[in-house]
Formats: C-alpha cells, structure tokens, sequence
C-alpha cells in the first residue's frame, strides 16, 4: 500500500496529484443525470409519436428539412474537436493554444446557436408548441438542448476567462477536462435529438 | 492523554487551528461543516414532518365518524396531497440525507464531505422548499390532486388554480437539492475513505446511500421531466398530456411512477442501512452475511427501475406487460427478503442487548416484513386490480413508509444521539415511547386493511354511516392519537436529553464504526489523525484503533498545513494526495436564495424576475467556481 508520507512529499505535491478528483466525479454524475432527463424527453416523445396513428408529423406540418440540422451537426461536432484540442494543449502546458482553442469551441457553439435561431424563424411560421403535441415535442426538445448548448457557451467562457487569467498550466488543468465532459455531452445529446426529430420521421 | 510542552502543540491542536468556523449568526449562515448541515437536515426534516404530520390528524380527525365536518372538502383534498408530498420529498428522503451528512465523513473516517458548499445549499434549498409548499397552505393554494398528481385532473382545465403551479415548481426546485446531495454523497463516498478502507470495508450504511444516490441520479430525472411539461402545459399552453391535441395522459403516469417505485427504495434503502448499523452494535457482532446484504442492496436498487408498472395495473395495459412487471414485482422481494434473514441471523448469533435504538431497530423488522407481505400481494394482477385506490393501499405504504423508514429513523436517533448532541437519552423514556408509537401505529393502520377489503376508497373526505366502515375509522382515529402520543414523547425524551441529559462518552454503545472513534458531539475536524482501516469493524480490531492514537504515526497523517482531507483511491482505499477543502462561505445561502426568488417569481408569473434571479444565480455560481490559485510556472 502506498504510505501518507510518500504521496505528502513535496516532490510528489509539486507534480499533478493521481487518480480522480471528487470534481471529476461530480462532472459525470451530472453529465449522467442530465443525460437521464434527455433520454426521458426522447422516450416522452416516442411513447406520443406511437400512440399516434395518423401521419408523423401531423397532418399540416411538413416532414422536418435537414439542411440547417446537418449544418448545425457538422458545427457542433467540429467544436468537440477543438474541445479535445484545448485539453491537449494545456496538458503540455501551451497556454495560448488553449485559449484559441476554447475561443474556436465558443464560436462554433455561438454559430451552432445562431443557425437553431434561423432555423426556428422558418419554423415558427409553420406551427408553434401550443399547436399540437408534435409541436410541443418539437420545440421543448430542441429549445431543451439550445439552453444546455448556451449554458455550456457559458461554461467554456468562463473557463476562457479563467485561462486569460493565467489559472491553468502544467499541473492545474482538472477543470478544463471537467468543462469538455459537459461540451461533449451536449454534443452526444445532439446526435440523439437529430437522429430522433428530424432523421427517424423520414424513416 | 499526552500534554502539551513547549512550542511543540498537539495534533488536535494544529488541526483545530485550521478548521474553525466563525462563531454566532455569521457562522450560522456561512457553515459548511458537514455535521452542522446534517444536524439542521434532521430538525428541519423533523419541523416538516410535526407538520404533515399534524394535517394527519386532522384528516383522520375528519374521518372518526361518518359524516363529519371537520374541514370542508376542498380543504381536505389539500390536506391528504400535502401530507403525502411532504412526508415523502420534504421528510423522509432529507431526513436521511442528514443522516448521511452527518455521518458520512464520520464512518468514512474523514474530515468534511466532498463538496462542503454544495451540501450547505443543498440544504438551503430544502428548507426553502418547505417554506414554499407548506407555505402555500394557509392560501388555499396547496397542492390538491394527491402526491402523484395524476393528470387531466391537474391539467390546465380542470385544476386552474395556482395550487399544481406550487408542486410542480415546489418539486422541481427540491429537485436541486436531492441531486446536489446524491452526487456529494456518491464522491465523498468514492473519493474520501479512510486509507485501507476497500470496498469489502465500507459500512452497510454508507452502502445503502450510495445506491440510493445512484438511485436519486437516475429516478429524478423522469419525475423533473414530467413535472416540467405539466407546467408547460399548464403556463404555456402546450399539449404533452392533452388526447384533444395528440398528447397522452397515461405519459405522466408512467413518468411519474418511473420515478416514484424506485423512490419507495430511495427512502427504505438508507432506513435499511441505519438498521444495519444499528443490529451488530447491539448484537455484539458483525452483521452476518455482510456480502449477501450489500449485493440485495444495489439489487434492490436495479430491480426497483423495472416494477412501476404495478402502479398502474387498473389502467388497462396489456396484459404482457401486466405480466412482465408482476414477475419482476415478486423478484423485488427476494434481496429485501435477504436483509431480513441478515438481521436476524446476526441477533440469533449474537447476544442480544435491547437498548432503546435495537427495540426500535425490532419494532421495526415486524412491522416492515408485514408491510412486505402486503406488498407481495400488490404484485399479484388480480388482487390488485381488486383493492387499488382502497385503504388496502393506504394500510400497506404506510406499513412500508412509517414501518420500514420512520421506525430506523427513530432508532437511528435514539443510537447516534450521543454523537449528535453529546447526551444520552432515557432508556426509560425511550422505551415508553417506543410501546407508545408501536401500539399506536398499528392501532391506526393495521384497521385499514379491514375498511380497505370492505371497500373503503382512499382520499374521500367522508363516507356515509351504515356501510360498516364506522368501527375501522373509529379504530385508526384513535390509533392516530396514540400514535401522536408516542411521538411526542419521542420529542420529549430527545429534547429532554439535549437540554439536561448525563454527558455522553465518545463510545456509549462500544461501537462498531469509526464515528465511535470521534468525540461526542465530534470536533470541526472530526480526526486529528487520519485512520487507518484493517477490517469492516474497525473499532472492534486493535490495529484500526491504534491507528488512531496520537503520535502514533508520522507527522503526514495529521494534514495539519491547511484545511486539508486525503483523497483515496476508489476501489482500494489507496492514498492519493492531499485535498484542500473549501471553507465557510455566503455563497451557497445567496445563491439557494436567489434560485429561490427566480422559481416564486415562475409561481408569481413574472418573468423578468425570474430572469433577474436566474442570472443572480448564475454569477453566484460564477464567484463559487472562479479558480482559487493561479497555476504554477
């Protein structure tokens, strides 16, 4: 067994302690929960989407366009990529490039934002969520998801910030990984959402 | 006891220094120590507990006689919804989680829990949660469609009021809390042991709790997500459980039930762990079957994910699915079958001395295993398509709430005591009330099983005479008195102890567990001298309890250079490095108050408040997390 004193060695102190933190932990537990809540939705809107047996979409509403949601998958996955980056960069202690990093993943999360936002004007004139259950599936689901990806905007900028300030560096990296677990999630829970609302109706 | 010369202080001494907390209101509101936190989750629990408890009196008030008029039915329909939802969210699940909180980091043989400041506003949004649902009461706005809220009964249409508006908000707002409290539970419990404490070495207790924790991650979700679209149906207009538009109605059942069977084993689980504690200290040995009981615990817990269909065996499924979830009802029943079996094997093998906490811990297992047996025959399609919604079901919850939780929690408060107020109780007193609770609680409710087969229905504010439901009500009225009796007298004889009882000793029972090993009420840093462990008893085995000893070790497991805990290894227990706790702070009151103001400002319909509050929360949280220290070059 390792021994206290070994591990309280000021040669063992100035390198990155091992094995998980409880904040690690924490993350996952989150990430897990929050992962749960989506699934629900998902399964919410199956469980309706069954029940009915006209026509899905309902009669009225046309079958979902993918131009926009494919944009916004191939924006939002290439975030996750400069995610990855940044957490590599600041592991080998390259502090600007773990800044541009977070700042690429801002703008290609913003850019994923400011498409839903386009893509909700053509919608709207369509239907709205008091229109039928479909548009309330519609627009609770992705509006859902639009909030985490802004709460995760809010996130990576604030770790940003935090690199800007000189907080991270060889051996203090833990809360940029923490921070890319909640991105990737959202990213994940993306695929989810695009496979289900706008890819399974053409099926 | 060594003395302190010279220059050179104590461990205790060098330890103390760094975890003082400041004294008066400002410590009050700014704490972050985890016994603090847990003792104020007890009380609180406790105050939501003498108040539901007393709406049960005044319903079972109501229901002596046929015809009474006691309270109008409007009110009633409140009463019975809010006695439920608050036994079940606001006592029973915080009543264990200040268990856990206080004990947690005194059986894991650490300092504080792993998120010190998450567990004060965890408890900071409880208790404004209480504030919220118990507070909408004497407005006639309480929550009125019985503690699952069946929709279209709650929808927009036939519930208009702002009475659902306080449960949905009120449950999504305590949502916070649970989980907050389930996630610091799981990594205090992963990340914080003692070194040497593997998981073959973990107490049944904090076993129990993390299941429940993992429980609590994945059961809250279904119920966070219906609660969120029947508000949305109800402000907004949407049309999630409305047929007339394409939604469903049976959705918020299954929602609701995904969560709320698993939720059964949220509250029983921890209440099994404290009786888990409680037998081998007063058996005078270790639990028996110590493998067998942690494995029927998470069984409980997987299996608890795949039964909520026999909530909802009269709504008309199919009949697979009828079948599937009968079968996997009865299997439920195997691992809570298996912990019983434990406990007795552990009094039959040991030498029984019955204490104040094991009569209760005994009361307890007869009255559990009867609930049990009732809940065996729910399993069954038939039976319970002929009692569902009568008193049967009434009879057999309470038998399984107030037998299989509120009994461990009184003979977990009898037991640990000591430890929370450093006094001791009155065995005299503490067995009167124990006969006190046990013939009142089965005066009430064992009668309700006859009213419930005679056809009684649940939640009806009367009955009328000359149907032979007059004797059964009669009985459980009076029950319900006794059953107040006793448990004030419960309250009496703690309250007595804390004011004026004899000094508690830090080891009154010769316990099992390392909080034994602590002072009695434990210091700010619980340990000068971070244990090691050898074995699942470690206040049984001599080399655990050397470990303890000061100056028995080198001077790194006294972490006396800041306010420091060990971090350990998951599975093994193996050091890993030294953690820096955060300590007091005003953060998580503001920001428990300002989420506070943002959900009352949902319930009010004020949206650019709630917005306000919402982004005071979010540079709250932005202050919490802001990096301490600048990273090294």
């Amino acid at each position: 067994m390792t021994t206290i004193d070994e591990i309280t060695e000021p040669e063992a102190l100035s390198s990155a302690p091992k094995g998980r933190t409880p904040s690690w932990w924490g993350m996952v537990l989150f990430v897990a929960t929050e992962a749960t809540l989506f699934a629900c939705l998902l399964a919410s809107y199956f469980y309706l989407r069954f029940l009915t047996s006209a026509e899905w979409p309902p009669p009225g509403i046309k079958k979902p366009e993918l131009a926009k949601p494919l944009a916004m998958t191939g924006l939002l996955l290439t975030s996750s990529v400069w995610m990855v980056w940044a957490d590599w960069a600041i592991r080998h202690d390259r502090r600007w490039l773990l800044r541009g990093m977070l700042a690429l993943t801002m703008l290609f999360g913003a850019a994923f934002l400011g498409v839903q936002i386009s893509e909700y004007a053509t919608k709207l004139s369509e239907f709205t969520w008091t229109t039928n259950t479909y548009g309330s599936l519609f627009y609770v689901i992705t509006g859902f998801h639009g909030t985490h990806v802004f709460t995760g905007l809010l996130m990576v900028g604030f770790t940003l910030v935090a690199a800007l300030a000189g907080k991270f560096g060889r051996t203090h990296h833990e809360r940029v990984r923490i921070v890319s677990f909640y991105w990737h999630f959202v990213d994940g829970v993306w695929l989810a959402i695009l496979f289900s609302l706008y890819l399974s109706p053409r099926l | 006891m060594e003395t302190v010369t010279g220059a050179r202080a104590s461990a205790a001494e060098r330890v103390a220094r760094r975890w003082q907390e400041p004294p008066g209101l400002r410590g009050f509101l700014t704490t972050v120590d985890h016994k603090r936190v847990g003792r104020r989750y007890l009380v609180t629990a406790g105050v939501y507990f003498t108040l539901a408890g007393l709406e049960a009196v005044v319903m079972r008030t109501q229901l002596i006689a046929p015809d009474a008029g006691v309270v109008a039915p409007q009110t009633y329909n409140q009463l019975f919804s809010l006695h439920g939802t608050a036994m079940i969210f606001l006592f029973a699940t915080p009543m264990l989680f200040g268990f856990g909180n206080f004990l947690f980091p005194l059986m894991l043989g650490t300092r504080d829990m792993a998120f010190p400041r998450l567990n004060a506003f965890g408890y900071w949004v409880f208790a404004l949660a209480g504030v919220l649902l118990f507070g909408s009461l004497p407005f006639g706005a309480a929550p009125d469609g019985g503690w699952f809220a069946y929709v279209p009964l709650t929808g927009p249409r036939f519930a208009p009021g702002p009475n659902l508006d306080v449960y949905t908000l009120g449950l999504l707002f305590l949502g916070v809390s649970t989980t907050a409290g389930a996630i610091n539970f799981i990594s205090t419990a992963l990340k914080l042991r003692a070194p040497g404490m593997t998981l073959n070495r973990v107490p049944v207790f904090v076993w129990a709790l993390v299941v429940t924790s993992f429980m609590v991650v994945f059961a809250l979700p279904p119920l966070n997500t219906a609660n969120f679209l029947l508000f949305l149906d109800r402000r907004f207009g949407t049309h999630f459980f409305n047929p007339a538009a394409g939604g469903d109605a049976v959705l918020w059942q299954h929602l609701f039930w995904l969560f709320g069977h698993p939720d059964v084993y949220i509250i029983v689980l921890p209440a099994l762990g404290i009786v888990s504690s409680i037998v081998p200290v007063f058996a005078r040995r270790p639990i028996a079957a110590y493998s067998l009981i942690v494995l029927a615990t998470v069984a409980t817990g997987v299996i608890s994910f795949g039964v909520w269909v026999h909530h909802m065996f009269a709504v008309g499924l199919p009949q697979l699915s009828l079948t599937f979830f009968s079968a996997a009802s009865i299997v439920v029943s195997i691992p809570a079958g298996i912990q019983v079996f434990s406990w007795l094997a552990t009094m039959l093998m040991g030498r029984v001395v019955l204490k104040t906490p094991m009569l209760w811990a005994a009361g307890f297992i007869v009255v559990f295993t009867m609930g049990g047996v009732t809940g065996v025959m729910f399993a069954v399609v038939p039976f319970d398509q002929q009692v569902t919604d009568s008193y049967f079901v009434v009879a057999h919850f309470h038998y399984v709430l107030f037998g299989g939780a509120v009994f461990p929690i009184i003979g977990g408060l009898f037991h640990w005591w000591p430890k929370l107020t450093g006094t001791m109780t009155s065995e005299r007193a503490g067995r009167w009330a124990f006969w006190l609770t046990f013939a009142g609680f089965n005066l009430t409710f064992l009668p309700m099983h006859v009213s419930g087969l005679l056809g009684m229905p649940r939640r009806v504010y009367t009955f009328p005479s000359g149907i032979g439901w007059e004797p059964w009500a009669m009985a459980a009225t009076i029950g319900a008195y006794l059953l107040t009796a006793g448990l004030l007298v419960v309250l009496g004889t703690l309250w007595y102890a804390h004011r004026r009882g004899p000094v508690a000793p830090a080891d009154p029972w010769g316990g099992e567990t390392l909080e034994w090993a602590a002072a009695s009420p434990p210091k700010p840093y619980n340990f000068a001298v971070i244990p090691t462990v050898h074995s699942l008893h470690p206040m049984w085995d001599e080399r655990s309890r050397a470990s303890l000893a000061e100056g028995a070790t080198s001077e790194a497991r006294v972490l006396a250079d800041g306010h420091l805990v060990l971090r350990t290894s998951e599975l093994d227990g193996e050091p890993e490095g030294p953690l820096e706790m955060p300590e007091h702070s005003w953060l998580p009151l503001a920001g428990a108050g300002s989420l506070f103001l943002a959900v009352a400002a949902l319930l009010f319909d004020r949206p650019g408040f709630a917005v306000a509050f919402g982004v005071a929360t979010a540079l709250v949280l932005i202050r919490w997390l802001w990096p301490r220290e600048a990273a090294r070059a």
